[in-house]
């Protein structure tokens, strides 16, 4: 009893120090499930951090931390940053969204968001990209070019997110090449480079021509240009190092806008909790530069579908499309709602193998 | 499925390159701990070495160079930790521990320039005649020199702790620091000595991983190997060929499944992706069923006066 009183005690004069310091500066905290310098998923997660330091200058103060593992640890580490007087804490990685939705219980007036989870409350934000729409193209690229069809994939962890774009890039290399074939394999892990390189090579090995990865460091993309006549696509951030080839063209994050909206409606005190779902039209999602080492006409043909993409005349998963047991999904013309696809968890026909868990 | 898919010859080939950043950090860690010594920091060693290694190849544009790099990086994070253990006598755990996060901080400091730089590629045995011979040459005669010093070192250690009158004072050490001190044996310098071979042996299993196996350098890119190679020292019964079966067969194992997905065998892949750890604990375990234990004087701090 006596214990527990002194360290309420302490909480709240922590928390009444912070607060008295925290009165001019807004308090934005990142937690990061990689390293700022994996070149991908984090990566751009900390530029956008950087555009909101650069657009309030001394009005906020950011903080992060990185290499947070998903479970208990990211709770604590997040329950530290409420303590220390973040006013808003954007929590970057789906298996945060437990934790964040615990710690967000125990700070009603702390603001969260969290990236491409379901679960909200009053004080929890979602926001995630259509990484979906930029599969399609990386999908129409790859039937395009490859010369043994067979597509490499090296996804993660086996939720609606990554189901989803292994779904998109084979509808729509399958569209364009209908003896295209996906070896799929799952690294359970979302940075481990030393894991991620020996997938690659392993589908290499088995004859893939192409490698598209779901995972956040560049170790594919080295391990591809160590073979011959192997492409490749940045994830999540530019990859540009490894442009022109393997790296022929990939999907970039871009966070900055969504950031610095956010982090202004906790300044002037709009903030409310929502779910934000952003692709190509609104800019979250954007392709690289497509390389020379692309046809001029297939180049021609994924910027068209960009385009189409970003405009809205076309969705990516438009009917007619069957789930894998050729049960019907999507009819002649119709098109996928938002529903169906954030919990997405079936592959579409023609996919090989079983979807893990 | 489709098990004609994967080529035996290329999978015992990259096996053979996945566990070499293990074998090298386990038998370095094995023989620290021979001498009594219990250093947790491998993992932090490790990811200097690879910045280190990296660093030094790309300046230069020699690997060999970038590996002696690695390899003295590796040493003298190391000795930071036995200037703690054995000058200050910290606690060797904590003091391990804080290794590992000294090193992972330090590398990614000096790895600031060097995120999406590629490294000169290292050069590759080539014995005329023997390098092209089918299922042998690819197997055996086309690695990197670094995969062959890894199993020279295995070697050079078992006899050195079996044979030799060096490796007898290094066990004594670490069985009975007070008996070896008494009859006159220079118990920290000894100790001193293999922390710092076993910071050059982490060290070069790091730049195996960011100069030949990955290679590029990503902050945080050994990913915990370091802590399997520990753990892989403990299995192996402190014993260099089990040590190298126990590599081998993790990393065996770890591209297998990766094959066996690709190839899209029907066996749950959650089953798949904990299989190297399972089948390399088992077969440890039942190895070590002769219950050769740990060195008696392991993780005890030794001073003089005592």
């Amino acid at each position: 009893m006596k214990l527990s009183t002194l360290l309420t005690g302490a909480a709240v004069a922590l928390a009444m120090a912070t607060g008295a310091m925290a009165q001019d500066k807004t308090k934005v905290g990142f937690v990061y499930v990689g390293p700022v310098g994996d070149g991908g998923w984090t990566y751009e997660h900390d530029q956008g951090r950087k555009a909101v330091e650069a657009e309030f200058g001394d009005a906020v103060e950011t903080v992060y931390v990185e290499n947070v593992a998903e479970g208990p640890d990211a709770e604590r580490v997040m329950t530290q940053m409420a303590l220390n007087g973040a006013d808003l804490i954007f929590t970057t990685s789906f298996g945060f969204m437990d934790p964040t939705i615990n710690v967000a219980a125990k700070f009603p007036d702390v603001k969260f968001e969290h990236a491409t989870g379901y679960k909200r409350a009053d004080n929890v934000s979602t926001y995630s990209a259509r990484f979906y729409e930029g599969r399609a193209i990386q999908g129409h690229i790859a039937g395009k070019m490859t010369q043994s069809n067979i597509i490499g994939y090296i996804a993660s962890y086996p939720i609606p997110e990554v189901i989803r774009g292994i779904n998109s890039a084979f509808l729509h290399a399958r569209k364009v090449n209908p003896d295209v074939e996906f070896k799929i394999i799952w690294a359970y892990t979302w940075f481990d480079p030393a894991k991620e390189a020996d997938a690659a090579k392993a589908l290499i090995e088995q004859g893939a021509d192409v490698i598209l990865q779901h995972t956040d460091s560049t170790a594919p993309q080295a391990a591809a240009a160590e073979a011959e006549g192997v492409i490749t696509f940045g994830q999540a951030s530019d990859m540009a190092e490894y442009a022109p080839l393997p790296r022929v063209s990939s999907i970039i994050d871009d966070w900055a806008p969504y950031y610095i909206a956010r982090t202004r409606a906790v300044m002037d005190g709009t903030w409310v909790s929502t779910d934000t779902w952003d692709g190509i039209g609104p800019g979250m999602v954007a392709i690289g530069e497509i390389s020379d080492a692309v046809p001029a006409d297939v180049k021609a043909e994924a910027l068209a579908m960009k385009a189409a993409i970003g405009s809205g005349a076309y969705h990516p998963f438009t009917g007619p499309i069957n789930k894998q047991d050729g049960s019907a999904w999507l009819a002649e013309g119709e098109v996928a709602d938002d529903g169906t696809l954030a919990g997405m968890n079936f592959y579409v026909e023609g996919l090989e193998g079983d979807i893990p868990g | 499925m489709d098990l004609t898919a994967i080529n035996p010859v290329l999978l015992v080939a990259s096996l053979m390159v996945a566990a070499t950043p293990l074998l090298l950090a386990a038998i370095g860690e094995l023989v620290v701990e021979k001498s009594g010594v219990l250093n947790l920091g491998v993992e932090g060693m490790m990811i200097v070495g690879a910045i280190c290694g990296f660093a030094m190849a790309v300046e230069s544009g020699s690997p060999m160079l970038g590996f002696a790099a690695a390899a003295a990086g590796g040493a003298l994070l190391s000795l930071l930790f036995a200037l703690l253990t054995q000058v200050a006598l910290a606690n060797q755990v904590a003091s391990g521990l804080a290794l590992t996060l000294f090193g992972l901080g330090l590398s990614a400091l000096l790895g600031q320039g060097y995120v999406g730089v590629k490294p000169p590629p290292s050069p590759r045995l080539d014995l005329p005649g023997l390098s092209d011979l089918p299922v042998v040459g690819p197997i055996l005669f086309g690695h990197d020199p670094i995969l062959y010093l890894g199993v020279v070192l295995t070697a050079c250690v078992w006899v050195m702790l079996k044979f030799t009158r060096a490796g007898l004072i290094l066990r004594a050490v670490g069985e009975s620091h007070d008996a070896a001190h008494a009859l006159g044996y220079p118990v920290v310098r000894i100790r001193i000595l293999a922390i710092m071979f076993g910071g050059a042996c982490a060290g070069l299993g790091g730049a195996y991983i960011s100069l030949i196996r990955v290679p590029q350098w990503t902050e945080g890119m050994t990913a915990g190997i370091g802590w399997i190679a520990l753990a892989l020292v403990v299995f192996a019964s402190w014993k260099p060929w089990r040590a190298l079966l126990g590599a081998y067969l993790f990393g065996g194992v770890t591209v297998m499944q990766l094959n066996l997905q690709a190839a899209g065998v029907a066996i749950p892949v959650e089953y798949l992706a904990m299989s190297p750890y399972l089948v390399t604990i088992l077969v440890l375990v039942i190895l070590s069923a002769d219950r050769s234990g740990a060195p008696a004087a392991l993780g005890r701090i030794f001073h003089a006066s005592n």
